[in-house]
């Protein structure tokens, strides 16, 4: 009773430490590997001092370069074909009246989000070496773009699907009005509208392929190293703030096109 | 329908869908899924069938399979063949790893959720600009390369690591506490990887909390703890349940984290399998455990699909 009213009633004690106490023990950790990155001494744990060499040593690093240049093929192609995949469905999933088999196909391509990594992963090397086997048929790198392609299909059609939703289906119904033909309906009015959509897609798409580590790592042949797997073989070695540089160019890039999926998101909902 | 009766003067989203889809022909559209759909048939959906079949198979020597049926890979599971008198022993081996793995699972749920619930009902609390930061800013870690935010936790926890050197510094202890490479790293580990898997539903569901309800609660003179016991949580059941499956699942399965923090002395069930296609070379083995572990998944799934379909009927 003697509570005083004019608190403020959305508040709950103890909430704002915890989520602060969360923030920081999210990223402390990896603050102190990206400050470690400019270690000038060679071990990974005592401070020197501070240099840009490791970041130079990385980049003449040919290891790492063929590594980088596996990785942006894989993901760059993966990302490109998922989201015209991820795109085209996501129009034959919303555009279209409700067909018998339509929750099904909805499963089938959120199947990958809902499949554990490593049961993918096991069985994604078990389909390559079966067909390596009966049919004499190896992709080389192709085999890793397709494995990610199937995963980065679901992670590229969630926020395109969710643009298509929210869309104003007065303009395209008033194009149909127009006497335009279903396909200039689509390339005059949709696509452009669905643009966001489609990068907020491919961003995250690119993200989860540039990322994996799990799948790649038990599908990938010999010479196929991407900078996950790159830096998988360096942890077992002595390691040198190196390991710090390279690792926080990938926290880099992935920070990079979350904040841009992130910002476009945003955009949308203004 | 029923949008359409309640505002005569604007044709329901669905109306005007009919009838444009009617005038664009677009029945047609449907077949615009199929390249994705094939896509994921092909090489995600067959391979699952893959597994089921060579699940039961005889293992050929140097990894890969031999065309012969054989169910040794499930009876592996729970006992294994004696050479000489080829009876059948009871092992429990695999069985206390996936026991492990579940315990992993669930202490990682539930830590996540006491952090992440006050965490997320915190965020959608603040004004809007500002929470937009904290979003992005749990978002970030949530995209973030696994593998390297796992060897940032292996940096801090090692024996030359920040907590070590700092507690030697300040004179606490003399000789490091080993951390890494025991359980306790594993479970560190698998709550700062999937944290944010909590937090993120979580604040989605608390967004849209109607927050009258609270201050009708107070009104009624409930206090603090009841309104958050009795008002708050309730109406975020959905929420609850969507992030504790997005962290049990792909902690149950997981693999990085074990490899990289319990180095290869602590397993997990993800780990277990991969195990079988590299030094194991028994892949018959493998795929019946990863089906196993996908049973379990289903499990989960299916008690998430029983308890939101409730929700639905019930309001």
């Amino acid at each position: 009773m003697a509570e005083p009213r004019t608190i403020d009633i959305k508040d709950q004690p103890g909430f704002r430490s915890i989520a602060i106490i969360c923030l920081l023990v999210l990223y402390i950790p990896v603050l102190i590997l990206m400050i470690f990155s400019l270690n000038s001494g060679s071990l990974v744990t005592h401070w020197e001092g501070v240099t840009l060499g490791w970041y130079g040593s990385a980049l003449r690093n040919a290891e790492f370069h063929n590594a980088a240049r596996n990785t942006l093929i894989i993901s760059v192609t993966a990302t490109i074909v998922s989201t015209i995949c991820a795109t085209l469905a996501a129009i034959g999933m919303t555009r279209v009246k409700p067909w018998r088999g339509l929750a099904a196909a909805f499963m089938v391509i959120n199947l990958p989000l809902m499949v554990p990594e490593i049961i993918t992963a096991v069985a994604t090397l078990s389909f390559f070496a079966l067909i390596a086997g009966t049919f004499g048929l190896n992709f080389g790198i192709g085999n890793l773009i397709l494995a990610h392609t199937v995963f980065c299909i679901p992670f590229a059609y969630m926020p395109i699907r969710a643009r298509l939703e929210d869309m104003d289906l007065t303009l395209e119904y008033a194009a149909a009005d127009l006497y335009a033909t279903p396909w200039n309906a689509f390339k005059r009015i949709t696509l452009p509208l669905l643009v966001p959509g489609i990068m907020s897609g491919a961003a995250l798409a690119f993200i989860v392929s540039f990322d994996d580590f799990t799948i790649t790592q038990l599908v990938a042949g010999p010479g196929q190293t991407t900078l996950p797997l790159y830096i998988w073989n360096q942890i077992r070695r002595p390691m040198t703030p190196e390991i710090n540089a390279i690792s926080t160019i990938l926290l880099l890039v992935s920070i990079l096109f979350v904040s841009v999926s992130f910002l476009i998101a945003r955009r949308r909902a203004k | 329908m029923t949008t359409a009766t309640l505002s005569p003067t604007l044709p329901s989203k669905a109306a005007l869908f009919e009838a444009r889809a009617v005038k664009a022909g677009a029945r047609r559209n449907r077949l615009l899924s199929l390249p994705a759909l094939i896509i994921i048939g092909i090489f995600g959906v067959l391979p699952l069938l893959i597994i089921c079949v060579y699940s039961f198979l005889v293992a050929a020597p140097y990894g890969g399979v031999q065309w012969q049926f054989s169910t040794d890979a499930y009876l592996n599971f729970l006992f294994q063949r004696d050479i000489f008198d080829d009876t059948l022993q009871f092992t429990p081996d695999f069985l206390i790893i996936y026991l492990r793995s579940f315990l992993f699972a669930v202490v990682t749920t539930v830590i996540c959720l006491l952090l992440g619930f006050p965490t997320a009902y915190f965020m959608a609390t603040r004004p809007p600009a500002q929470r937009n930061w904290w979003v992005l800013l749990i978002t970030i870690p949530f995209w973030s390369n696994l593998l390297v935010r796992t060897l940032a936790i292996m940096f801090i926890i090692r024996d030359e690591g920040l907590i070590n050197n700092a507690l030697m510094a300040l004179g606490v202890i003399d000789k490091p506490i080993t951390m890494l490479y025991t359980n306790f790293a594993i479970q560190l580990g698998l709550l700062y990887a999937f944290l944010p898997f909590m937090v993120l539903p979580l604040y989605s569901s608390l967004e849209k909390l109607d927050f009258r309800l609270i201050e009708a609660a107070y009104d009624l003179y409930a206090t603090r703890r009841q309104v958050l016991w009795r008002v708050i949580i309730p109406l975020s059941r959905p929420g609850i349940i969507a992030g504790c499956l997005l962290v049990f699942i792909p902690a149950l399965g997981a693999y990085v984290t074990p490899l990289i923090l319990g180095g290869g002395v602590h397993l997990m069930i993800g780990d277990l399998i991969a195990q079988q296609f590299g030094s194991g070379r028994n892949w018959p083995l493998g795929c019946a455990q990863a089906l196993i572990l996908m049973a379990a998944v289903l499990v989960a799934l299916y008690f998430y699909v029983r308890n939101t379909s409730g929700k639905v009927q019930h309001g």
